[in-house]
């Protein structure tokens, strides 16, 4: 039955288009899934895109009290009689030709086409079974014949009713290469394509993940997409936009990682480290994750304006990372697709009211990141300050005392402090203090504000008096300086740090944080969701991450899965990350993803055990090169019969160009690093305003993911290649292919320097023909040979530039000065500025960029 | 279409490529080849657009800052009576205020005085008499209001509808709607300026940015120093035609690496690198105001290159000749908590002539009908003194202007309170001038979505929005 195709068998069209053969594929099994109309496959998705938005959860909103998204209700409405398409008032209207009876109603822009309509009228006409949405469903894990691979076997199970082959397995150069990008984010070297590809050995395949997995630099690459969805940078976001101590948790996040640790305890940690029994410097840090959100120092701003943002942020946040829900639309009016009402949204934003913070201002400096023996020292210097404190206190009232005489001295004698007598001979700085002083002498005593009476005692004790109990004063400031010289250096980083009284949270009606007219809300689990019941307390943030993390949570694994998938193929099984709710996309592989998720839990949350099965299949093997049939069969390569091709993340680009020239530096971690970037680019920033000093050093060579991320104005290379500024949560980067990624990989001075250091190596490291440099160069950047009409295009390259610059030394000097890192003096300057560009060239190809 | 053009030009250079003269010359001849100029202009999505246009670009003036209503736009007698006496409290209570949380609110008369300009008489501030000069062709909104009375989320709901970032700002959406004509510069370019005063607000780049919207649409800063465009300058030493070969080498690799691979980002790889090459020849050009007159010089009141936001002005003209479809300025220091007095001045300076002098050359290029000019900032500031010299930030009510494309000049829509506290006569939403702006650009706001996290996301918002049909000529 034609009508009853949509979404996930589309392709079958396409493909019979293709193949012009419905033989061929037409296997028992599609007919009998095309005659059943499936709710979850087939309907939900229509009907809530065209109908719940009136006839749907959200009762303000509710149209004509009708509501579609529940059976009974439908049935009692009479918009659903069972089994008779022709009296449901749900398929009059929707095929009515009167514009006030037609539904959706003209207004809406809302149209359903013929096979919706057919799919509705069917679906009724076999008893409009309802289900219930199939991501609040358990996951069940498919049976797979012993001996086969599961993810294969879930895929060719649908290929074969598709009728599509699976493509052969890629060549090894590009296995090593695939895999490399997607487990560490570098480039493989020759040396290790040659011997992967020389590996006689039947697990070489399973060798190479395993020497990757175990690489440190898997935990960053797995890190970028984790700091994207948790929206990790290092500047607060509104307005000013000013730094903040956060680097040790992106640090802790692929430490994480690197140590494989399960993903519940990763989650656990991050939401309620400080809560965990056995908590700890490093779970500490992990609760960074609550606070790494947007604030404001803006003036003006307002405590309750912000305090309602940070609850929906942190809401939003849940909902992205772990839920795969649009929570967000929850903070006005109940959701408008999916079960989450306001009071869902409130109660769990409620779950964050008892962290320790300020709605507005500057944040707090964080807990210290630092060795036993450093916090010992650092205690020890507290203490010996608290002492000195004790000591200078214990004089206090007779300096107080002396003081006073003195001030009442100044004021009724109008006695000129000596610093502001017109000869006198002070510095500046002493002036100024003298003027603060004096100004502060002129108010009366109540009227003074707390810096005023600083400035007194302080002129007093250091100027006036200052061998009055000489020992006492010398001794707390020398104990300060030590204390602040100590710890000014020490890395901090912001923490979740629970406070007595939780702060009270209302439903704010339609979002309104003026209005406090809303119920008091307490922590609670979404009502929605399977969720355990815990009595004689109130669920705190250990019990909401525990939750999360639950074998009755039907939607973390998936969440997780479906993100982890589209890391290795391009594309989720569920196109849309952040949503698996009615308006996302039913999976196309139900079962896969599903046993995927089981797997994860199975398997007690082994996030590389699920990259090593993922990477281990076939189906990930296979060569992404198809032909035009087969590309046109499914264009999206939902159905996985082939590999896909794609632009490496804006982190990988920067990586690999450095890794190629030999400029990467390959420490893991440490705080935020600041690569060139283009005058006047952080003009914009004020309170206030800003330079950019350039990282000199091993700084500079970093790989991309520690690059400073200033979320107003994130460095132009990265934007460019499509890194979020991590404002909001971002579960997918969009892949995009715009002139500025042209600009910046020609001329951002990193890539030309890069370019130069290529240069060299290929003049130093290979001492052949310039054809033999040639090849030498595409192996180190590709890991293959030129090909004979990539030689005929090069070379004539090199030779009019090398002409170009032996005319004109002075241009190849210029060119050969960009970057920090001098250029060999040993290399002929004119020689090495035609490499410099045979290399520039390569930087820039498209299949340097694409990972396939 | 666009596939088998660039597919075409491809071709014809990888052929060109191999043959004896290299690949040098022959290549670059061909880079700048109208066919594949015309194919890297942006497609809009609305092909045509479903209402009639009336205007086809936008240049957005937006007024960092806050500017007050009071010192500019809506005149307010009774405020001047009430000055030094207490705001009455039946207006304020419950309200929102920013830095004036707790303060007592006492009423601070306007701080210039107005006149009346225009063929209706209008009363505006007596500093902009060349505003008043063109009010004929200007429409002044008095009852606009915002949601958001701090600088980053007003600019934010102005730009974009909303409050939470990773929204496209209207000039994706309108993008991406309607395309580009401009074929070797960005659709959507944003240009800021700087304000004598000192109150420099920050602006992010998040104003700019396309959200959820592909990145194609995102604005793209022009800059007054160094490179216009980011990386738009070849690194040093590397001249144009070096420059050159590198980039059809690289094309010409790409091509051959597509013939065996068949992936079709290289296509529109391929034609970023040309668009690039392109950029890098006309965006100087552009910038290049040597070859405007001595009397447009004069018009503007700015010298080439002072980075002025009167010479912004001049450059959102030539931005408009040259196709492109959105364009937005910048100009900062509007935010008055203090010496509203003297900073409106310096305002009145940097601005007056410029904006006279936009819609006067659009004119005489005969492109002021099609060209919809809208100046506003991203809040209006208190009728109570701040700190006795100053305004607060307010969003109950602020003055806006629009003129050109689909706009009837000469007429003044809606009206606050007697104090100017509050819009009360034909009150005007956010929403409500974005879908003005839009139904001008041929777009039916309510129809115009995009699927972001399961709802048909608009620029207008889920709570509706009106056309403002009074004021469309």
């Amino acid at each position: 039955m034609v009508h009853s195709f949509v979404k996930p068998t589309r392709t079958f069209w396409i493909s019979l288009l293709a193949f012009g053969s419905a033989a061929a594929i037409f296997s028992p099994a599609t007919a009998a899934d095309a005659d059943v109309v499936s709710f979850n496959r087939d309907i939900r998705p229509i009907l809530s895109d065209n109908c719940f938005y009136c006839h749907g959860p959200d009762a303000s909103h509710r149209q004509a009290d009708l509501r579609l998204d529940l059976r009974d209700e439908a049935v009692a409405a009479k918009a659903i009689v069972l089994g008779k398409p022709a009296e449901s008032s749900l398929v009059v209207r929707i095929n009515s030709t009167d514009p006030d009876e037609l539904m959706p109603p003209p207004e809406s822009h809302k149209k359903l086409d013929a096979k919706q309509k057919a799919l509705l009228t069917r679906w009724i006409e076999q008893g409009a079974e309802y289900q219930k949405h199939w991501a609040y469903e358990p996951p069940v894990k498919a049976t797979v014949p012993a001996g086969a691979q599961a993810i294969d076997h879930l895929v060719r199970q649908r290929l074969v009713k598709l009728g599509l082959e699976p493509s052969p397995e890629a060549d090894r150069r590009t296995l090593i290469r695939r895999l490399s990008f997607d487990l560490t984010g570098l480039p493989p070297t020759p040396t290790e394509v040659e011997a992967f590809v020389a590996d006689p050995s039947p697990d070489a395949y399973e060798k190479l993940v395993e020497r990757l997995l175990a690489s440190q630099h898997y935990g960053e690459r797995m890190a970028i997409g984790w700091l994207d969805v948790v929206r990790f940078a290092d500047t607060i976001g509104y307005h000013s936009d000013n730094p903040r101590n956060v680097w040790p948790y992106r640090d802790y996040v692929i430490k994480s990682f690197n140590d494989n640790k399960p993903f519940d305890r990763f989650t656990i940690e991050q939401l309620a480290g400080d809560l965990v029994p056995d908590a700890n410097q490093e779970t500490r840090i992990a609760s960074a994750f609550n606070r790494i959100l947007l604030t404001t120092e803006e003036g003006g701003a307002q405590a309750k304006d912000y305090e309602a943002r940070m609850l929906t942020d942190r809401v939003r946040a849940v909902g992205a990372v772990w839920l795969g829900q649009t929570t967000g639309c929850s903070g006005c009016h109940d959701h408008k697709f999916d079960p989450i009402t306001m009071r869902d949204f409130y109660s769990l934003g409620a779950f964050f009211a008892d962290i320790e913070e300020r709605a507005i201002g500057k944040r707090e400096d964080g807990m210290v990141v630092a060795p036993p023996e450093e916090l010992k020292k650092l205690a020890d210097l507290d203490a010996a300050l608290a002492a000195a404190r004790k000591t200078l206190d214990a004089v206090t009232p007779q300096l107080d005392a002396a003081q006073k005489q003195w001030e009442h001295d100044v004021v009724a004698y109008e006695v000129t402090l000596p610093e502001l007598k017109l000869d006198a001979p002070a510095k500046p700085e002493e002036k100024k203090a003298a003027e603060q002083t004096a100004a502060a002498l002129k108010k009366e005593f109540a009227k003074r504000n707390g810096a005023e009476r600083e400035a007194i005692q302080k002129y007093f004790r250091t100027r006036v008096s200052p061998e009055l109990f000489r020992a006492e004063q010398d001794g707390f400031a020398k104990a300060e300086k030590d204390r602040n010289d100590f710890y000014g250096p020490l890395t901090k980083c912001l923490v979740s740090v629970k406070k007595a009284t939780p702060s009270v949270v209302r439903i704010l009606p339609r979002g309104n944080w003026m209005d406090e007219s809303g119920e008091v809300m307490k922590p609670a689990f979404p009502a929605y969701l399977p969720a355990p019941k815990i009595e004689g307390r109130e669920p705190n943030r250990l019990d909401l991450a525990q939750w999360l993390v639950s074998r009755d949570n039907p939607l973390t694994a998936r969440v997780v899965m479906n993100r982890l998938w589209k890391q290795f193929f391009g594309t989720g099984l569920s196109r849309v990350l952040d949503d698996l709710g009615a308006q996302g996309e039913p999976p196309v592989n139900p079962e896969l993803l599903d046993w995927l998720a089981c797997e994860f839990m199975d398997s007690k949350w082994d996030m590389k055990h699920m990259v090593r099965t993922i990477v281990s299949s076939a189906t990930y093997r296979q060569s992404s090169i198809a032909s035009a049939e087969k590309i046109a069969a499914d264009p999206g390569n939902r159905e996985l019969a082939r590999q896909s091709a794609y632009r490496v993340d804006a982190e990988l680009v920067r990586d690999a160009a450095l890794a190629t020239s030999s400029l990467l530096v390959r420490t893991i971690g440490g705080p935020s690093v600041k690569p060139y970037q283009p005058d006047g680019y952080w003009e914009n920033l004020n309170f206030p305003p800003r330079t950019y000093p350039a990282d000199v050093g091993e700084k500079q060579y970093r790989r991309g993911l520690y690059t400073w991320w200033q979320r107003s104005f994130l460095h132009p290379s990265m934007l460019a290649f499509d890194a979020p500024s991590r404002e909001e949560c971002c579960a997918e980067r969009t892949r995009s292919n715009i002139p500025q990624q042209a600009l910046a990989l020609l001329n951002d001075p990193t890539y030309v320097e890069a370019s130069r250091a290529f240069a060299a190596r290929i003049m130093k490291e290979c001492t052949g023909t310039p054809e033999e440099r040639v090849a030498w160069a595409w192996k180190q950047a590709l890991q293959r040979l030129p090909r004979v009409e990539e030689m005929e295009t090069v070379m004539p390259l090199y030779r009019q530039q090398l002409a170009a610059y032996q005319a004109d030394p002075a241009a190849a000097d210029a060119l050969l000065k960009v970057g920090f890192t001098p250029a060999p003096a040993d290399l002929d300057k004119p020689e090495l500025a035609a490499w410099t560009h045979v290399a520039r060239v390569l930087f820039n190809l498209h299949e340097t960029i694409t990972r396939n | 279409m666009l596939h088998s053009h660039l597919h075409a030009a491809v071709a014809r250079r990888a052929f060109l490529g191999k043959t004896a003269q290299g690949v040098g010359a022959v290549a670059l001849a061909s880079l700048a080849s109208p066919e594949v100029a015309s194919a890297a202009a942006l497609r809009g999505v609305l092909d045509p657009p479903p209402l009639p246009q009336k205007a086809k670009r936008v240049i957005w003036l937006t007024m960092a800052g806050g500017p007050s209503h009071l010192e500019t736009f809506d005149h307010k007698p009774k405020l001047a009576e009430m000055d030094g006496q207490p705001m009455p409290e039946s207006m304020t209570k419950g309200q929102q205020l920013a830095q004036l949380q707790g303060a007592k609110l006492t009423c601070f008369g306007p701080q210039h005085p107005f006149k009346p300009m225009g063929p209706n008489g209008t009363h505006i501030c007596e500093l902009f008499p060349q505003i008043g000069s063109v009010l004929g062709d200007i429409c002044l909104i008095r009852s606009m209001t915002t949601d958001a009375i701090n600088h980053d989320p007003a600019h934010m709901f102005m730009n974009t509808g909303s409050q939470i970032a990773g929204r496209p700002s209207m000039g994706s959406w309108v993008t991406y709607g309607l395309g580009s004509e401009a074929a070797d510069l960005p659709g959507f370019v944003v240009l800021t300026s700087l304000g004598k005063g000192g109150q420099n607000q920050p602006i992010a780049a998040r104003q700019w940015s396309s959200g959820f919207l592909p990145s194609k649409y995102q604005g793209v800063q022009l800059r007054g120093k160094g490179d216009p465009v980011l990386y738009l300058g070849n690194p040093t030493g590397v001249t144009r035609d070096r420059q050159g070969l590198d980039i059809a080498a690289i094309n010409v690799l790409n091509a051959q690496h597509d013939a065996l691979t068949g992936d079709p980002e290289i296509a529109t790889r391929i034609a970023q690198y040309e668009m690039a090459f392109a950029m890098q020849a006309s965006v100087p050009g552009l910038m290049d105001m040597a070859a405007e007159s001595p009397a447009t010089f004069e018009l503007y009141g700015c010298q080439p290159g002072d980075g002025s936001f009167a010479s912004n002005c001049m450059l959102a003209r030539r931005l408009a000749e040259r196709g492109v479809r959105f364009i937005q300025l910048y100009h900062k220091d509007w935010d008055h908590h203090g010496g509203v007095k003297e900073g409106i001045t310096f305002k009145t300076q940097e601005i007056d002539r410029a904006c006279m002098a936009l819609i006067t050359d659009l004119k005489n290029h005969g492109m002021l009908d099609s060209t919809l000019i809208v100046w506003a900032g991203e809040f209006g500031r208190t009728p109570m003194s701040q700190g006795g010299s100053g305004r607060d930030h307010h969003n109950k009510a602020m003055s806006v202007w629009l003129a050109g494309g689909g706009i009837k000049g000469g007429l003044v829509y809606g009206s606050t309170d007697d104090l100017g506290y509050a819009a009360v006569e034909d009150v005007c939403t956010v929403h409500d001038l974005h879908a003005t702006m839009l139904n001008r650009l041929g777009i039916r706001h309510d129809a115009f979505t995009v699927k972001f996290q399961g709802l048909d996301a608009k620029l207008t918002g889920v709570e509706g929005a009106r056309v403002l049909d009074t004021i469309l000529a």
